[in-house]
């Protein structure tokens, strides 16, 4: 017996399914060229007349990014409901508008206009990848909107539509450089993912170490996703360079973590800074594999501030006792805050009147207090180095003595001239 | 030397992944001409099928081994149920099964964000596959050594299939003429279920496998199936023989490359050495002769 379906009928089905999955269900396309058409002086369309304000979210909930921008979005989620629970910002309800970057750049910027000018909010948050920001960047500059962006990144930018709360290079990797040339290290291997972060971080390292005398004995890089790293840690266990430090991205630190491990190379014998390995993503990787490695970021949960106790139990007490706060996700936290501050300090939601307002304006963040710096629009951060513990949370083995004022462009650095041209 | 023991091994290591992945693959694309684009998908399913008897039987050495014939039947009932409901419908129409398979494995890739979660899951390996052996100075990871040996075991499984039982007789009757075949009474419906209920049997196995050296998650599959469908095209379509020459092959070159250049670096020379072989012998390493007039 033979159930016939019209080839006819079924292909353009099939196809129509497909050009849904891929463009997201329901919503309007918005040309990312027309929204980030440059010169158009826009009127914002804002809506500040009723009891609510409109915020958008924009964090990549599917693809290959989901597993750490899902969480980002948890953290904004938390903090939105608290502002509303404290009465709002200037006495109006944040009503959140979110979009799926779906992990592509041409889809953040897509969203993001869609956000800005159909949906009318008064600020956006999210982004993760430096390409997507990236991609974001023209569209938030060409309709004078403003990017809250909560992720470390490679510096070297700076905009007046994109407030920055992540660490850049010299609250993050110069730090940890500074902790390894403590600790005697004399060589370093380089392992990172292929785009444009790990590339411009290890460019910095590269120019750290040639002013400091510190080898680096390789530097590989593998395609996002990579599993495959047998080559690479042979080629690093025959370095025998000092330290490793490793600049992956998502899913390939599981495997090369687990490689790693398979050849007999240890956090005893040679171990490894990680740049994006937060306690979320420890599980995944599998503590067997990472307990005792380390980590350069500006948060981890077990700080013990007011702060932070705070936000980790009403974490936990909205999304489950087994979840855990990273720093993208305190960074996230402490974005729609320091908003919140600006628009106070401001007295309004318009954007010009946000900017002029920014310079200055703190957070008790769970970190410790964080200044907006108006030069740049990036935060003042606490650089911590950490070791991962046998809870899978990380121990903060090493902090900065104070706060570091950002430095996006390692201005205040000799040996960086060259690398900010 | 060390180092060239540690890397003709890194070279046999991913030839055997290479060879796990595909092996279905050519099966059913040999075969059937369905190009499975949800093979993958079901390598994914394996790889969760490992991770769930993890959470029931906790120890490790024992779930690996509960999982491999699981993952087998997993992934043979998911591409079961996918050849019953759809496949049957489209054979000898290749882009039609691409679209439509494809749309199931991204059906299938968001049916496990909805269950597991977007984050990769861990599965453990078992204390005795952890660490490894040394030869002539070289570690040898026994994850890899396992995996070598899961992938030769497979093969001899799937040739004993196909060269000795009158299942795998009537299998190699459809390949060769699948017309002839039906006209002399093998049942080529009843075949292309069963073959097709082994090939995605063996991505499972595959799947099981990986979760060994890499990350479970949603996305597992597409790590792998461009890689799978490229062993296949070269070995061959239809050849095990070829599939298994192709995939030591391609393992050992792209570790070679890798090694004397980057691994961005190594992966374009290796596709533009299949894509010059495929110029000069586009049938691949081994063609099929049949007797077939279509």
């Amino acid at each position: 017996m033979r159930v016939s379906v019209d080839k006819r009928a079924f292909l353009p089905l099939a196809a129509a399914a497909m050009a849904a999955v891929l463009t997201g269900c329901g919503s309007q396309i918005t040309d990312p060229a027309s929204a980030g058409s440059t010169g158009s002086t826009r009127t914002s369309c804002v809506d500040t007349s009723g009891s609510n304000i409109k915020v958008g979210f924009i964090n990549s909930l599917s693809g290959t990014m989901a597993i750490s921008e899902s969480t980002v979005f948890d953290s904004l989620t938390l903090a939105a409901e608290e502002i509303n629970a404290s009465g709002g910002v200037l006495g109006k309800q944040l009503q959140v508008v979110s979009e799926d970057g779906a992990s592509e750049p041409t889809k953040f910027a897509e969203r993001a206009g869609k956000l800005i000018q159909q949906d009318c909010t008064a600020a956006v948050f999210g982004g993760w990848t430096s390409s997507s920001r990236k991609a974001m960047l023209p569209v938030f500059e060409a309709n004078d909107a403003l990017l809250f962006y909560p992720v470390q990144y490679e510096g070297l930018e700076s905009s007046k539509n994109i407030f920055y709360t992540g660490a850049t290079t010299n609250q993050q990797i110069i730090p940890a450089l500074d902790y390894l040339a403590e600790q005697g290290t004399k060589s370093l291997f380089l392992v990172g993912s292929d785009y444009v972060f790990p590339r411009t971080a290890n460019k910095i390292i590269q120019a750290y170490a040639a002013a400091k005398g510190i080898k680096i004995l390789g530097e590989e890089y593998t395609p996002l996703g990579s599993t495959e790293f047998s080559t690479i840690v042979n080629k690093v266990r025959d370095s025998k360079a000092d330290a490793v430090f490793n600049t992956l991205n998502g899913d390939s630190n599981v495997a090369f973590f687990r490689q790693y491990k398979s050849v007999g190379l240890t956090a005893d014998t040679m171990p490894v800074v990680s740049v994006s390995i937060a306690e979320e993503e420890v599980p995944g990787v599998g503590l067997d594999n990472v307990e005792g490695q380390l980590t350069a970021w500006d948060y981890y949960q077990t700080l013990d501030t007011p702060a932070n106790k705070k936000f980790v139990a009403a974490f936990k007490a909205k999304f489950g006792a087994e979840r855990v706060t990273s720093d993208p996700m305190e960074a996230a936290y402490t974005s729609l805050y320091l908003w919140k501050a600006m628009v106070e300090k401001a007295g309004a939601f318009d954007v010009d009147k946000v900017q002029a307002a920014a310079d200055g304006v703190t957070f008790e963040a769970p970190e410790g207090l964080v200044t907006v710096d108006g030069k740049n629009n990036h935060i003042t951060k606490t650089p911590r180095i950490g070791k991962i513990n046998s809870q899978g949370l990380i121990d903060t083995v090493w902090s900065s003595p104070a706060a570091v004022q950002p430095d996006p462009f390692l201005a205040t650095y000799d040996w960086a001239k060259d690398l900010a041209k | 030397m060390e180092l060239l023991i540690g890397q003709m091994f890194a070279g046999l290591s991913l030839g055997s992944v290479l060879l796990l992945a595909a092996l279905g693959l050519s099966l059913t694309f040999g075969q059937m001409g369905v190009i499975n684009m949800a093979h993958g998908e079901f390598m994914m399913a394996g790889a969760y099928t490992a991770f769930v008897v993890q959470q029931a039987i906790s120890d490790a050495g024992v779930s690996l081994l509960v999982s491999i014939p699981l993952g087998f039947l997993v992934g043979g009932v998911l591409g079961l149920v996918l050849e019953v409901l759809l496949l049957r419908r489209m054979y000898h129409r290749p882009l039609d099964t691409l679209l439509v398979t494809f749309g199931v494995a991204l059906i299938l890739q968001q049916a496990a964000r909805d269950i597991f979660g977007a984050p990769s899951v861990d599965v453990r390996a078992p204390a005795w596959l952890q660490g490894n052996i040394e030869m002539l100075g070289a570690p040898i990871p026994l994850t890899r050594l396992f995996i070598l040996a899961l992938s030769l075991v497979c093969l001899a499984g799937l040739v004993l299939l196909l060269k000795a039982t009158p299942l795998g007789r009537r299998i190699r009757a459809v390949v060769l003429n699948r017309d002839l075949a039906e006209t002399s009474g093998v049942s080529t419906r009843r075949s292309d279920q069963l073959t097709f209920f082994i090939g995605s049997g063996l991505a499972g196995v595959a799947g099981v496998a990986v979760t060994l050296i890499g990350s479970t998650s949603p996305y597992l599959g597409t790590n792998y199936i461009v890689d799978a469908f490229l062993v296949v095209v070269a070995g061959g379509i239809g050849q095990i023989k070829g599939a298994v020459i192709a995939a030591f092959a391609l393992g050992v070159l792209q570790s070679a490359f890798e090694y004397s250049t980057t691994a961005s670096i190594g992966k374009v020379l290796i596709l533009i050495v299949i894509v010059v072989f495929l110029q000069l012998r586009p049938q691949g390493i081994f063609s099929l002769k049949t007797r077939s007039l279509a």
